[in-house]
């Protein structure tokens, strides 16, 4: 978004995207605010808790309240180290309701109440910068809970077949987007590409692969079995009814303008 | 010239040129950038000048919003809309979106006063901080980003003040990272310096071997030493398992060795070691080991001969490595990233943000330059007393 409004990407006319296979136009076939004036949004992700089945041996843990419940689940906790989300997922916690999240942060109040929900686990917190590492801390011990993404615990429970358990509780969705750089020579081919890859079989074959989810419909219903140990995918998807119970939409209007603020901010918290 | 000269000259050409592209100029382009931004004033010229004639209280008048009013919808059509607002947010933040909007909005709004269609499509645009904001950023020639970098801030009314309590990051991370830096120098030179004189003084076979027990970690990739550290440091790592089977640990009280300052104080002195020893290998191997026995058998017990005949001649060595490790130390980055934790963030990860993240590169280069100067300060300081002639690198 900053990119297009800065003039570092070409814009793309969604008209020019592949139709869907029963013809609906593209423009009708994304869903709502995947595609933007510079970028096509190709699959979902989201940000969501984990724990280790195994080192969690009484109480599971259910709802994003548990991840700051350092009394009935002890631990340290993963997170990662950026203001993005981790804001968000203290507010949630802290009870306020999804759709009023970005109301409350946008308040200098608002962003003083997520730091002091996280104040309330910082000493038990481990920073991960990688989005391997909160797999490969669960798996470890490191620390009992982590956030992650959820396509990275996907792969560590089926492909490594770790005793790694999602909640989805409170999860934030995100997008995937494909841009082209301003001013490239291979613009012909660059468009291709993201005409090929922006197609409702290639979004379920990589569907196929990682947990994530196709940004429009036709995607959507052709998502099968995961290619390599034949498992369905649909209820792993972070778009899957069951695990849409609580879920937030990551705001980057919000965050475009408050990055760098938020992120001295949260430095600064980090410090102390 | 004469033709010796020339050929001389004709021989470090290529490296003159060579440090010159890829570390002169672009220390100087970002020093530069530290003090010098020209992106908004050369965007809305108009509504510069006309802020000029503002009082800095309530909102300006029409004359100024008109000029924002074009100004902004031709940096939307030449697509520089989006630069202009990032820099502004960095002033005020929350106004990149409302630059953005502005334009596409204003397309919609019949002709006629502007200030009404602005202050209609945000009541920001009534705000003076607002147009306080666009006056900072559009000074080309500023201070902000070294003032921002050592938590200081200029006022609307011009005075400098500090930043308030929660925004206050820099100064509490240079300190770190000095102290970071002295910390390591100091715990090198206390484990280098025994190695380096049994290495120095070993018999030339032993040496040999002793060496290459330096020089092998030294050769291996920085990444690798590093996340070995995790997996040796982890609370289910070697050394905690090794404690608590040996007993002097109980298992549920496993300490936490890594992802905090332990880890990075271990992992940088690790990886830093070598610097220290080489020099004051070099430095010893020149020392007979004949001045020790002499001093001996005039009377000195081995404190004294240490203290009188030894050391001075390794001052040097001494020097060389502790400037090295401390220097290095100071723009280390990736391993305090991954063995840090918390607390381990440093002032080269900011400076590395805010090159590749938040793309803020003036305060980048304010940041830098600090950490340049202090580093320059360093070098004169030890050039006064100690010589920098007399350093010996190996």
């Amino acid at each position: 978004m900053s990119g297009c409004d800065e003039g570092l990407l070409e814009r793309i006319d969604p008209a020019t995207l592949a139709a869907a296979p029963d013809g609906t136009p593209a423009t009708d076939d994304f869903l709502p605010d995947t595609l933007l004036e510079c970028s096509v949004g190709t699959l979902f992700y989201s940000t969501v808790f984990a724990y280790n089945d195994e080192r969690m041996p009484g109480e599971k843990p259910a709802t994003l309240e548990d991840f700051f419940d350092l009394e009935r689940f002890p631990g340290r906790r993963g997170m990662r180290r950026t203001p993005l989300v981790n804001l968000e997922f203290a507010l949630m916690a802290d009870g306020v309701p999804v759709e009023a999240v970005y109301e409350v942060l946008d308040t200098p109040e608002g962003l003083d109440r997520a730091l002091r929900k996280l104040d309330s686990i910082k000493p038990e917190v481990v920073w991960w910068e990688a989005g391997a590492q909160p797999p490969q801390m669960l798996a470890d011990g490191e620390v009992v809970m982590s956030t992650a993404y959820n396509g990275r615990i996907f792969n560590a429970q089926v492909l490594e077949q770790q005793p790694l358990v999602i909640v989805w509780d409170g999860q934030v969705l995100d997008i995937g987007q494909l841009g082209i750089v301003a001013g490239t020579r291979n613009l012909d081919a660059a468009l291709e590409f993201v005409r090929f890859a922006s197609t409702a079989p290639s979004m379920a074959a990589v569907s196929s692969h990682i947990a994530y989810s196709p940004a429009r419909r036709s995607g959507l219903a052709l998502v099968g079995t995961h290619a390599d140990t034949g498992i369905e995918m649909m209820p792993h998807m972070p778009t899957y009814a069951e695990n849409t119970r609580r879920v937030l939409n990551s705001d980057w209007l919000c965050w475009s303008d408050q990055m760098d603020a938020m992120n001295e901010r949260f430095s600064a918290w980090l410090a102390q | 010239m004469s033709r010796a000269r020339l050929r001389a000259a004709g021989l470090v050409a290529p490296l003159a040129v060579f440090v010159g592209v890829t570390f002169a100029v672009p220390v100087v382009l970002m020093l530069v950038r530290s003090v010098y931004d020209p992106t908004v004033a050369d965007v809305m010229p108009e509504t510069l000048a006309r802020l000029e004639e503002w009082d800095g209280r309530g909102a300006p008048g029409e004359p100024v919003y008109a000029a924002a009013a074009a100004e902004l919808m031709r940096a939307a059509d030449e697509r520089t809309l989006g630069q202009v607002a990032s820099r502004i947010n960095r002033v005020q933040s929350g106004l990149r979106s409302v630059l953005v909007r502005t334009p596409r909005l204003l397309r919609e709004t019949p002709a006629g006063a502007r200030r009404e269609a602005l202050l209609d499509i945000d009541p920001d645009w009534g705000d003076p901080a607002t147009w306080h904001a666009i006056r900072t950023a559009g000074d080309a020639l500023t201070a902000r980003h070294y003032l921002h970098a050592v938590d200081l801030d200029r006022a609307t009314d011009g005075t400098i003040g500090r930043r308030p309590e929660e925004e206050r990051v820099y100064l509490r991370l240079f300190a770190r990272t000095f102290g970071v830096g002295l910390t390591v120098t100091a715990l090198c030179l206390l484990l280098g310096y025994p190695i380096a004189y049994l290495i120095a003084h070993a018999s030339p076979g032993n040496a040999r071997w002793l060496l290459a027990l330096v020089l092998v970690p030294f050769w291996t990739s920085l990444l690798v030493r590093t996340t070995s550290w995790i997996v040796l440091l982890q609370t289910q790592g070697v050394v905690n398992d090794l404690l608590v089977a040996l007993g002097l640990v109980a298992d549920g009280g496993r300490l936490a060795l890594v992802h905090n300052m332990t880890g990075t104080l271990v992992a940088m002195t690790h990886i830093l070691l070598p610097f220290m020893v080489l020099p004051l290998y070099s430095v010893m191997r020149g020392i007979p080991s004949r001045q020790m026995a002499a001093a001996a058998s005039l009377g000195a017990t081995f404190a004294q001969a240490f203290r009188r005949v030894y050391w001075p001649q390794t001052v040097s060595g001494v020097g060389a490595g502790s400037l090295l490790v401390f220097i290095l130390a100071l723009g280390y980055y990736i391993t305090p990233a991954l063995v840090g934790g918390q607390s381990g963030q440093l002032i080269s990860n900011f400076i590395a943000y805010h090159m590749q993240t938040s793309l803020n590169w003036g305060l980048a280069g304010a940041l830098g330059g600090i950490l340049l100067a202090a580093v320059a300060a360093l070098y004169l300081v030890y050039d006064r007393a100690v010589g920098i002639e007399n350093m010996r690198l190996g």
